[in-house]
């Protein structure tokens, strides 16, 4: 539409920000394969940090750990969130302070959420542990799940429900048959939303753990690991790490073409 | 669709309190600094005792305190922290009243070990390696510094080039003790002026670090750091340039002890993994690995010579470092210096 | 829809577990903000206002002011560079910009901790900037660049860049091209008809860009820790270390209350630029 000049500028610009966004964790992954595992000097390509990643004992209980957090974050996340979606579409005139209840999740400052959970068990005596990390995710995966659901319910036709219930279909077969299956893409898209948010979630998960290695997750690992200096075991985890959110999310999007929360 | 929802959460419900009641069926777990002991030793105990003992690890003494606190002391059995700390945890009845009949190696230890001022007896607190506080530096980059003022004050080619321990209380030994005052000083005038001079040293300062200085020294980013005296040996056992000194203003006498939580549900083990360390052998081994010195007469007779030659603070006698002065919990006056160490790190 | 009651039975599990496990507890930390610190750590039940006064101390509102300074500058920087981004992508063919989009908000969904980390090995004095800097001949000695606040304020910039691009798109992918047209049809230079015209649609964009960063930045802990080298205490490392290490529950919780405040007033702040900009254009969420 515009002059070429204005087009140039333009790339220019994307060119930069992209190179911004992308250089710093290409130089990760670079390194992560790089011999001597040092950033002065390229000693050939290996895949031997990788190697000790599979041989230390921590790190791998560590990604169990994260995996059993996010499985089971998701799935109930993604059972209350959807349910919530339905719920709210379905109501339609929702008063401020639910919407608002239902939007803090996802901005309220992870600190903030971290230092009242942890205040909330430590004073009713519970004992932390993967479960209060379960417990504590759900609440801010519910909130992005409940929002990838909604955004595909505001295109949701409702006459189908009607038609369907006129037709003599019960309210429980009207949502197995027809609403579920319309609302499956954006509700995998939005489990697996919540499935990197878990993976990757390190303060909450910091303040809710109990003692012990059984509840250090992967992002509680990794940073241990970088307040005790740079080496490049932690490069080849940080590559494994993005891959896997690189992985869910492209999936994510695929599955529901609507976009991202937040959009 | 309701029904099976409720079921589908159900589930998930007894899953997850499935989850939660495997937490109570914990190993003995034990807290220990990164680094801190060798390798192999949990494996080895659990070899030897047929325990299922599980090492975590803290950074800093104060954040395995903020632990302990928020869970009452539950969830651990054996943690290995700083004297003042110990002290606290006694005070706020969170330590066990040790049983010295469950630790018979206790008579390994110097006789200074069982002396020391925060709890003369060992009635709450086993000592597990000691030392002091010194400067750490690159003999090939800087000349031997040889007061804390040489740290606090660099002259120009290493301004930029040091780092200062970050935790309350060793921050603010470097400054109380090039000031001339106690360790445990509390007078706020003195504090005062000990703030004003650390926020002077702020400002040539690389970053304040508790647990990469040894390597900012190896890579050079680094020349001349706030270390304890074990640390630097790693920094030495990389570089042989690397070299420790404690300045002429002295150091403090620190002690890090292991401290049985009251609240353990697994006291024999806990008892046997202290007395398993305890043990001549094992805590030379310790010794040996972690680079700093024990404070168990029958371990460090058996050392290593050579180890003395290359980290000749590693020979330092009980006797001498007992002339320094303790870290002693302040009680009250922490208060105060946290205030003054925040004034410190928010002053530009 | 034949009841009324299907939807909040729908609702209920979810906003009850969002009133026990957000609603209660954040209430519970605006109670213990008036409770008195036991004397090593824990709490004693006595009311007391000291430590909502001593979030007003100069030393702790000192500390406020640098963190808004550098959360304010991140933000700032990230509002103007994510918006230019933005820019740019919707100046593409209309084809390519949900690429664009999703490439540049990918980064945004990988590990926080990582993204940070990645500038450890960057900026550190024999980091990669460093060697490079080397390789191609300097000479002199370079000053540190990692443990500085320009390292704090990189690092927080570039993790939250993706999400301005994010929402200074959405309101420029919705501007008519023909609007500009129209403006230059009239004589206006380019450069007015984005300054009149652009622009001003486009601000609640970057009002909610800058107001996110900003708060995001804030109440940061990790960044600050990791890369300044423990040098820069923001409201984050105040209320993390309130918690962690000095036990001072109480007045922890002060500053986070006080950091709830901020964000509602800014949050206020970004929706009264947004309705004032779409003139009372209500729904437009999308």
């Amino acid at each position: 539409m515009a002059d070429r000049n204005t087009f140039r500028l333009m790339l220019l610009i994307l060119g930069l920000v992209f190179a911004f966004l992308y250089l710093p964790i290409s130089v990760l992954v670079g390194l992560s394969f790089n011999e001597g595992g040092l950033p002065t000097a390229w000693t050939g390509f290996s895949v031997k940090w990788y190697g000790e990643l599979l041989a230390n004992k921590d790190i791998l209980r560590a990604a169990g750990n994260t995996l059993i957090v996010a499985i089971f974050s998701t799935l109930l996340s993604t059972i209350l969130g959807s349910l919530l979606a339905v719920g709210v579409e379905i109501r339609r005139r929702n008063g401020k302070w639910l919407e608002t209840m239902i939007f803090a999740p996802m901005i309220i400052p992870d600190i903030v959420l971290a230092i009242a959970l942890l205040s909330f068990f430590s004073l009713l005596g519970v004992k932390m542990g993967l479960h209060t990390i379960i417990v504590s995710h759900v609440v801010f995966n519910l909130a992005f799940v409940s929002a990838v659901v909604r955004a595909r319910l505001k295109s949701f036709d409702w006459s189908i429900v009607e038609a369907s219930n006129d037709l003599g279909a019960t309210t429980a077969t009207t949502m197995r048959r027809v609403v579920l299956p319309v609302l499956m893409p954006a509700i995998l898209a939005g489990a697996l939303l919540a499935f990197t948010l878990s993976v990757d979630e390190f303060i909450i998960a910091f303040f809710t753990a109990g003692a012990g290695r059984s509840s250090i997750t992967l992002p509680m690992q990794i940073f241990s690991m970088i307040r005790f200096g740079v080496t490049p075991e932690i490069n080849a985890l940080a590559t494994v790490v993005m891959a896997v959110s690189v992985v869910a999310l492209a999936l994510s999007q695929r599955l529901n073409r609507g976009g991202l929360p937040g959009q | 669709m309701t029904q099976r929802i409720i079921g589908a959460s159900l589930c998930l419900s007894a899953a997850l309190a499935t989850l939660g009641s495997t937490a109570f069926a914990e190993p003995l777990t034990v807290s220990n600094w990164d680094g801190y002991m060798a390798a192999d030793a949990i494996d080895n105990f659990n070899e030897a005792t047929g325990n299922e003992a599980e090492l975590v690890l803290h950074a800093t003494n104060e954040e395995i305190m903020g632990k302990l606190i928020a869970s009452g002391g539950e969830g651990y059995d054996v943690v290995f922290v700083s004297s003042p700390f110990a002290e606290v945890l006694n005070k706020l009845g969170l330590a066990e009243e040790l049983d010295h009949s469950k630790l018979p190696n206790l008579s390994n230890l110097y006789t200074e070990a069982t002396e020391l001022p925060h709890d003369p007896g060992n009635t709450f607190s086993v000592p597990y390696a000691w030392g002091t506080t010194g400067l750490c530096y690159r003999s090939d980059l800087v000349s031997e510094p040889t007061s804390w003022n040489d740290l606090l004050k660099p002259s120009d080619d290493v301004s930029g080039k040091t780092t200062m321990l970050a935790t309350d209380r060793w921050l603010l030994a470097a400054g109380q003790l090039a000031l001339g005052y106690s360790v445990n000083e509390t007078d706020a005038d003195k504090m005062a002026e000990v703030r004003d001079l650390l926020i002077d040293a702020k400002g040539t300062l690389l970053a304040y670090d508790d647990t990469t200085f040894y390597a900012k020294l190896v890579s050079g980013e680094a020349e001349l750091v706030q270390a304890w005296d074990g640390w630097c040996n790693y920094g030495i056992a990389e570089n042989a340039e690397i070299k420790y000194t404690v300045p002429k203003e002295g150091s403090d006498l620190w002690v890090d002890t292991m401290v049985i939580m009251k609240a353990s549900e697994n006291k024999d083990a806990a008892y046997a993994f202290v007395d398993y360390i305890l043990d001549a052998d094992n805590h030379r081994w310790a010794a040996e690995n972690i680079l700093y010195k024990v404070p168990n007469q029958a371990a460090m007779e058996g050392l290593d010579a050579s180890l003395i030659e290359t980290f000749p603070n590693m020979g330092m006698k009980p006797a001498d470092m007992m002339e320094y002065e303790q870290l002693r919990d302040v009680g009250e006056a922490q208060r105060d210096y946290s205030r003054v160490v925040s004034e410190i790190k928010a002053a530009n | 829809m034949t009841t009324d009651r299907r939807p909040i039975l729908l609702m209920s599990p979810a906003l009850l577990w969002l009133f026990g496990l957000m609603v209660v507890p954040c209430l519970l930390i605006l109670v213990l903000a008036f409770f008195r610190r036991g004397m090593y750590g824990g709490i004693e039940y006595t009311f007391t206002l000291e430590n909502i006064a001593l979030v007003f101390d100069p030393l702790y509102a000192q500390i406020f002011l640098k963190s808004a300074w550098i959360a304010g500058l991140a933000a700032g920087i990230a509002s103007i560079l994510g918006y230019a981004a933005a820019y740019a992508i919707a100046a593409m063919p209309r084809h390519r910009q949900s690429a664009l989009l999703f490439f540049a908000v990918l980064p945004f969904w990988s590990n926080y901790l990582v993204r940070t980390y990645a500038w450890i090995v960057l900026l550190n004095r024999e980091g990669l900037i460093v060697n490079l800097a080397r390789w191609v001949g300097f000479e002199g000695e370079l000053p540190s660049m990692l443990y500085t606040e320009q390292a704090v304020v990189i690092g927080l910039i570039y993790n939250y860049l993706p999400f301005v691009i994010l929402s200074c798109y959405a309101p420029l992918s919705r501007l008519n091209p023909e609007i500009s047209e129209a403006s230059r049809d009239l004589g206006a230079s380019g450069w007015t008809t984005f300054r009149r015209v652009v622009l001003p649609m486009t601000v609640p964009g970057i009002a909610t860009g800058f107001v996110f960063v900003f708060v995001l930045s804030i109440g940061n802990f990790v960044t600050p820790a990791l890369l300044g080298g423990g040098q820069f205490q923001m409201i984050g490392n105040l209320v993390y270390a309130q918690f962690l290490t000095a036990n001072d529950w109480p007045f922890g919780a002060a500053l986070s209350m006080v950091l709830i405040m901020v964000m509602l007033g800014l949050l206020m702040a970004q929706a009264t630029v947004a309705d004032r900009a779409s003139g009372g254009k209500a729904g437009d969420n999308g």
